[in-house]
């Protein structure tokens, strides 16, 4: 490790970092703008110049840009230095000539990194005397807010948006001083991870347009650790409240996870807690057939009755977390309790759970993912399911260019250099898919084929792969299985063939290849084929492996010494052989949970139906789970027809709640706890960020409650959250590490305190209510957690998953990150949040693969349904988001223009989709051509509001037949916020245009 | 005469373009002739090394070195290039469009010998889009030498090949910074490149990539049919061959000569240019170009080269040199140029992006009379903290500061009268 002297003093640093990413590690404060942890260096706002000596006699020294100046054993250098310091100062000074002075009306106020920096170089007085320039903002649509005046150009926001996560629609403009970062004009950011400008921003041009709406101020937030229930990735997140308001969602950061960054979904789709069709009240359906609030005592006493009278069936959620899940279980015992997919999904959850515990290979973290330098996607559109990782998948096909710079010597971090260096060189990615992707710009070949189609070339992979292995002895592959796999019956193309050539051997060539597949083709197969592949490849690393028998129980054990920081994985030489890495996307936050808690063979909503039908079933309870998006609406229909009470705990109103016959209002993620699971198999907490209102409570608390009133002998001595949390992980083995997921209630930081959900500066504590009482109410007690409502206590040294907000001495923003950073971009002081929970025993890898499927055969006027994604719409609470709301598009049916011809449609007109076998009209729905679609296929809109008919009633893989609807009213607007450039003004509604005002 | 003036030997008094034939007739491609038949790449890099010439770009960086740094053989195998600069925009320069259109297989024939030398593949001649004409005659040359074998496959039947085109600038100044040229030419935003890497090893879609100005590369041809001795023989002090020197301003005859590299300024300036036009004195010169500092009637009897100028506190920059006279105020000159510097910014750092604006509205705060006398205190600030090298991402600024820096030397006490007085005193006198 090179040792350095910074004013005096020497220090030790890590070889290859430079100047800044050393110093900011090493606790020194020191000011820059254009370097991102997680983007590198470019040298261009030269705002963290010090001074470098040549030796101990240089006296005079000369200055140099830290963040472009690699440590060096024995490198001397002034922070504090004059020259230095006068640099810097002038270099705000000169930014500051054209930054408006409008910190009391900035969104950024209070958390701006330029606010920060500004006071740490010590700039005050002006002395320029001319005018400021000016710029005309842009509306970018509904979640980012433009005011392009506030712009220091430090290039961060197109680093970000086109280097980093792809776009193509921002870019820097024009020259000199008038450089505008922005689109060619007015109109919605195109790429699904716009919203992280908003974090990348060192000051107020790119902030959070839903937050504007009704504003507060970073040190206004009273904020807890949180998670994302958007996907199944489980992003950590931070949510920040005011006034009972969920106010935003701002990344918490976790290096195996999500790193820097989030998803759109993730970032503007939490706002449905706010939502005015939240349940506040227990409602008891009275004779007329109204809900009538009744309290929560009397709630609570009919839902114990209930639960008394036994017949009872519980139906869980893939969307509610770990605990109450169990509960329900427990309440209704597990032969009567369903977790809540629905039928089509239920086996390929199970298959997916199933398929990782299998194989020997690596289930990998998103930063796996990033590391990996081959892969292959698998019918999965992870753009749209699980969003995170397709910008991790970005990332992954830059590997190479770091192989290439290391050969020219250069550092990961010098960003320009590495990607003048490799320019368009990528590491092979290939994706196999109903249709076009988001990542199809940075793939190697992409094919568009039905699911059997892409299991087959996922199986034709996976043949080769085995003969290529057999004929080299010499490889390290422990593959037991006769490397003569039976082919298909069907020869296949030969074009296809070829691909599967060019696939097995660039597979073959990786040292981390990744396969990538999941539920979201809605085919077994696929997700069997991607299985196989790694199979074929063997097991991952020996180094790997052997620890622990591949339980990677313990969260932050060898996969963070193995990529300590970004830099480090990135160029990866793993001598010790091919690490495969299996990534299984399955489709909601605790889908995986789910499947852990119930095992195979856990009743489906079919089975609970037949036996509802029979009259087993007298009282069913739903937690938060809308069962007509889980079917069809005859099937859903005809199980809570024959049940006589009908109980549903949820938050949103919708149809399932709507047929209860008594409903119990929940807290959301926001004013709950729990335990989620991701698809890597990591448990994960979220905390409350604020009480819930009125009469919610956690589904945990009432299920509890009601264990409780019917005195279940399980649930005696059980009181806080935690003690539901052991109770969970004693029953269930393959749950057993969910308590490591976060520390219990009793946890004390520094040995004394709670951590803090409020920063020191909360203000309005005594006055935030007083227009009700002007008695200050007494903060509080969070009897659950080791969180505090209060701004005393100390957010400091704590456990990662304890990370309410992030902020330190002179670093309002987020930039504070790096002090709560082992290193700049490592993982956290107090270690990394979450649990890994998926025990491997690599049992599959011995057993002959699965046989590949018959060839798909379309058929003339039949078509085959398959699922089509998207990240706004798709999934059901963000869609109740306003901000994402004015992003949906209606239920839409993709087909080919050939196919559009035939039917003699156009884009925008109706189309019926009717049951091959029955005949049977399943929904009407507006059509949308799209070319890239697989032959025979139609692809329908996943879980969008349907435009007519119940979306719900298509599954993936059903034979159907089209035809042109009629009558049809087309939608006048086209696509979503089309009528953004027309206006600009404000509006709290969420289908009437979007916008703020727009400054001039 | 052809030997003492190699560069313009084909130029015609009336400025025709020389055509292949009379290239030809007047001994042209003989070095190419001389080098694909007898030299390796390693001999001609040798020649050029030993020839002491130097970049005539402005920076006058050894050329030979320069190649040198090409990773040669098997070690990068794929494509190299060779690339013209010949986005000529330096204020007051006008050299190369002189050498461009009066004889465009110079700077061919230089050009197919440099990619020889280097052994690159493809290159680009990359022209400012004002210089049309030349652009056309360049078009017209390569397609001359791409019918006769001069370029193209296999050429003058020897292995080498290479691929030559014509690219016209969109137009910024910073384009004729070689990186920001790279990144032009690859359709990305002209601003320049951070270094190391340097464009030898990871230039042009990131391959080894040579930029070289126009008129160096026109010296190549000569160099290798007459060697290195006969090169570093033409000129009159240290460094060699001859160089194209140019004036502009008040003086009876402005315009662009071949001389010996190091001739006097004084006989520049008052034979060629035959001395200042009839009731102006000299009150200054940038003697390289806008970008470089100003030098007075005291430095008239140095020689033009690059170590003397240097010696002097300016640079030879383009070798061109622009006059200030007695008519013309200081601070409206500085100030003009300012004002280009400022707006010719990529924006891409903050000293030069946000700096020289700044500088050009002080400068204009003074020159129209509203300037205060701290203004002079903020501009010496300005010139130390914009004016270093390695302050900012490239040498634009602080090539922007040289003229205020040199002219806050020379010309302070007229910097002090715009204040004093509240006008200028140039305006006032009706003069410009």
């Amino acid at each position: 490790m090179p040792v350095i002297r910074i004013d005096g003093q020497d220090y030790e640093v890590k070889e290859g970092d430079n100047l800044l990413q050393a110093c900011l590690g090493l606790g020194l404060d020191l000011p820059y703008f254009c370097w991102h942890p997680a983007m590198g260096s470019i040298g261009a706002c030269r705002q963290c110049a010090v001074v470098q000596y040549q030796n101990a006699e240089d006296q005079r020294g000369r200055l140099v840009m830290s963040c472009m100046t690699p440590v060096s054993d024995g490198a001397i250098f002034s922070l504090a230095g004059d020259k230095a310091a006068t640099f810097r100062q002038a270099i705000i000074e000169s930014l500051m000539t054209n930054h408006p002075h409008d910190c009391p009306v900035c969104a950024e106020g209070g958390e701006c990194h330029l606010q920060d920096m500004t006071v740490m170089v010590g700039h005050r007085d002006r002395h320029y005397r001319g005018l400021k320039r000016t710029h005309r903002n842009q509306n970018l649509g509904p979640l980012i807010q433009h005011e392009m005046n506030r712009c220091i150009a430090c290039y961060r926001c197109t680093r970000y948006y086109r280097d980093y996560a792809g776009g193509t629609d921002l870019a820097a403009m024009a020259a000199h001083n008038h450089v505008y970062f922005g689109r060619h004009e007015d109109g919605v950011l195109e790429s699904e991870f716009a919203g992280n400008l908003v974090e990348v921003c060192p000051t107020g041009v790119f902030t959070d347009k839903p937050l504007q709406q009704e504003y507060t101020r970073k040190w206004d937030l009273q904020s807890a650790p949180s998670l994302c229930t958007g996907c199944a990735v489980g992003c950590n997140t931070l949510a920040g409240e005011r006034y009972g308001k969920l106010k935003r969602i701002h990344n918490r950061y976790n290096s195996e996870v999500n790193g820097y960054f989030l998803c759109d979904r993730g970032r503007f789709g939490a706002s449905f807690v706010n939502h005015k069709q939240r349940l506040d009240w227990a409602g008891r359906r009275s004779a007329n057939g109204r809900f009538d609030a009744i309290d929560s005592d009397q709630a609570l006493q009919h839902l114990a009755a209930a639960c008394q009278r036994g017949g009872l069936a519980g139906i869980g959620s893939p969307r509610a977390s770990v605990e109450a899940n169990f509960l329900l279980r427990t309440l209704v015992g597990a032969d009567n309790y369903s977790p809540g997919f629905s039928a089509a999904e239920q086996p390929l959850v199970e298959l997916a759970l199933s398929l990782q515990q299998q194989t020997r290979a690596l289930i990998p973290s998103i930063k796996q993912i990033e590391s990996a330098d081959a892969v292959f996607i698998l019918g999965e559109d992870v753009t749209n399911t699980a969003p995170r990782i397709a910008l991790a998948l970005r990332q992954s096909v830059r590997n190479i260019a770091y192989t290439m710079a290391a050969q020219l010597r250069l550092l990961p971090w010098q960003d320009a250099a590495v990607r003048n260096l490799a320019q368009e060189q990528r590491n092979p990615l290939f994706i196999a898919a109903l249709a076009d992707t988001r990542l199809d710009d940075v793939a190697a070949a992409t094919l568009h084929l039905a699911p059997a189609d892409i299991a087959r070339l996922g199986h034709a992979v996976a043949a080769r792969i085995r003969t290529a292995r057999a004929h080299s002895p010499a490889t390290l592959s422990p593959n037991k299985v006769s490397p003569n796999k039976v082919p298909p019956n069907e020869v296949m193309d030969e074009a296809l063939q070829q691909q599967a050539d060019t696939i097995a051997s660039a597979l073959l060539d990786a040292k981390r290849p990744l396969l990538l597949s999941g539920t979201g083709c809605g085919s077994a197969a696929v997700m069997a084929a991607a299985a196989d592949i790694a199979a074929a490849l063997g097991s991952p690393a020996a180094a790997t492996v052997t620890k622990g028998n591949v339980n990677n129980s313990d969260s932050d054990s060898d996969s963070d010494a193995e990529n300590s920081s970004t830099t480090a994985s990135k160029v990866d030489s793993d001598a010790a052989g091919p690490a495969v890495m299996l990534c299984l996307a399955v489709p909601e936050a605790n889908s995986l949970g789910q499947a852990l808690l119930t095992g195979p063979s856990a009743p489906t909503l079919e089975a609970l139906t037949v036996r509802a039908v029979g009259g087993e079933i007298q009282t069913l309870l739903v937690l938060e789970n809308d069962l007509y998006r889980r079917g069809p609406a005859a099937d859903i229909e005809r199980l809570l027809q024959h049940v006589a009470e009908i109980i549903v705990i949820d938050s949103l109103d919708n149809p399932t709640l709507s047929a209860s016959t008594l409903a119990l209002p929940a807290a959301s993620f926001a004013e709950s706890e729990g335990t989620l699971v991701s698809m890597e198999g990591r448990a994960q907490r979220h905390f409350p960020v604020f009480l819930p209102a009125k009469e919610r409570r956690a589904s945990w608390q009432w299920l509890l409650a009601c264990l409780q009133a019917i005195s279940h002998p399980r649930t005696t001595d059980l009181q806080h959250f935690d003690d539901v949390t052991n109770a969970c992980a004693s029953d269930i083995a393959a749950l057993a590490n969910i308590t490591k997921a976060a520390p219990d209630h009793l946890f004390r930081n520094a040995g004394l305190a709670k951590v803090p959900r409020q920063p020191h500066r909360y203000s309005g504590r005594t006055a935030m209510g007083a227009n009700v009482s002007v008695h200050e109410p007494k903060q509080a007690a969070d009897e659950d957690s080791a969180l505090a409502f209060s701004m005393e206590g100390v957010n400091q040294f704590q456990p990662g998953a304890l990370l309410p907000f992030v902020w330190a001495p002179g670093w309002n923003s987020n930039q504070s990150l790096h002090k709560f950073q082992t290193e700049v971009g490592g993982p956290l002081k107090g270690g990394t949040a979450g649990a890994k929970l998926l025990q491997q025993t690599g049992a599959a890898d011995d057993h002959a693969a699965p046989l590949s499927p018959s060839a798909f055969k379309p058929v003339t006027g039949q078509w085959l349904l398959v699922p089509r994604y998207k990240i706004f719409g798709s999934e059901e609470l963000s869609a109740h988001s306003p901000a994402i709301a004015q992003l949906l598009l209606p239920a839409y049916l993709e087909i080919t223009a050939a196919d559009a011809e035939r039917l003699q449609v156009d884009e925008g007109d109706g189309v019926q989709v009717m049951d091959s076998a029955s005949g049977a009209t399943l929904a009407t729905l507006e059509v949308r051509i799209n070319d890239t679609m697989a032959d025979g296929c139609a692809g329908y809109s996943v879980g969008h509001s349907a435009h007519q008919g119940s979306i719900f009633n298509l599954v993936a893989g059903t034979g159907v037949a089209l035809q042109k609807a009629d009558p049809w009213q087309r939608r006048t607007q086209s696509a979503p916020g089309a009528d953004l450039i027309a206006t600009d003004s404000p509006t709290n509604s969420n289908t009437a245009a979007p916008g703020g005002p727009n400054h001039v | 005469m052809s030997l003492d003036r190699p560069l313009t030997r084909n130029v015609r008094p009336d400025r025709t373009p020389t055509d292949l034939a009379a290239y030809e007739a007047n001994g042209g491609y003989q070095g190419l002739r001389r080098a694909l038949g007898k030299l390796v790449p390693a001999e001609c890099l040798q020649i050029i090394k030993d020839s002491n010439l130097r970049g005539r770009g402005g920076a006058g960086f050894p050329t030979g070195m320069k190649w040198s740094f090409v990773p040669m053989e098997n070690a990068s195998p794929g494509h190299k290039y060779l690339v013209c600069n010949a986005d000529e925009m330096e204020p007051g320069t006008f050299k190369d469009r002189l050498l461009l259109e009066c004889d465009p297989h110079q700077l061919i024939e230089g050009m197919i010998l440099a990619a020889y030398t280097i052994q690159a593949d493809i290159a680009y001649i990359f022209i400012r889009a004002e210089y049309h004409l030349a652009a056309q005659l360049l078009r017209e040359a390569i397609a001359a030498c791409n019918a006769k074998g001069y370029l193209g496959e296999n050429i003058l039947g020897s292995d080498y090949s290479l691929t030559m085109h014509v690219h016209t600038s969109a137009g910024r100044y910073i384009c004729g910074e070689e990186t920001a040229l790279i990144n032009s030419l690859e359709g990305k935003r002209a601003t320049p490149r951070a270094k190391p890497p340097f464009p030898q090893v990871s230039g042009l879609w990131g391959r080894p990539t040579i930029v070289n100005n126009v008129e160096t590369l026109c010296n190549i041809p000569h160099i290798i049919e007459r060697g290195a001795d006969w090169f570093q023989a033409l000129g009159l002090t240290a460094d060699a061959g001859t160089k194209m020197y140019g004036v502009s301003g008040r003086v009876k005859n402005p315009g662009c000569w071949e001389l010996p590299m190091g001739t006097p300024i004084r006989e520049i300036l008052m034979e060629y240019a035959g001395g200042m036009e009839d009731g102006y004195q000299l009150r200054g010169f940038l003697p390289g170009g806008g970008s470089t500092d100003f030098l007075t009637p005291e430095h008239l009897d140095l020689a033009m080269d690059y170590d003397t100028i240097g010696k002097a506190g300016s640079r030879m920059g383009t070798g061109t040199m622009i006059i200030l006279d007695d008519k013309t105020c200081p601070v409206g000159f500085v100030t003009n140029l300012m004002e280009f510097f400022a707006r010719e910014s990529c924006g891409f750092c903050t000293p030069c992006r946000d700096g020289l604006p700044w500088s050009a509205q002080v400068l204009n705060d003074i020159e129209q009379g509203r300037g205060l006398p701290e203004d002079l205190h903020t501009l010496a600030r300005q010139v130390t903290f914009i004016g270093a090298i390695g302050n900012t991402h490239c040498a634009l600024a602080p090539g922007a500061m040289e003229p205020l820096a040199s002219g806050l030397k020379y010309f302070r006490e007229d910097f002090e009268r715009h204040i004093s007085g509240g006008h200028c005193p140039w305006c006032d006198g009706g003069v410009n």
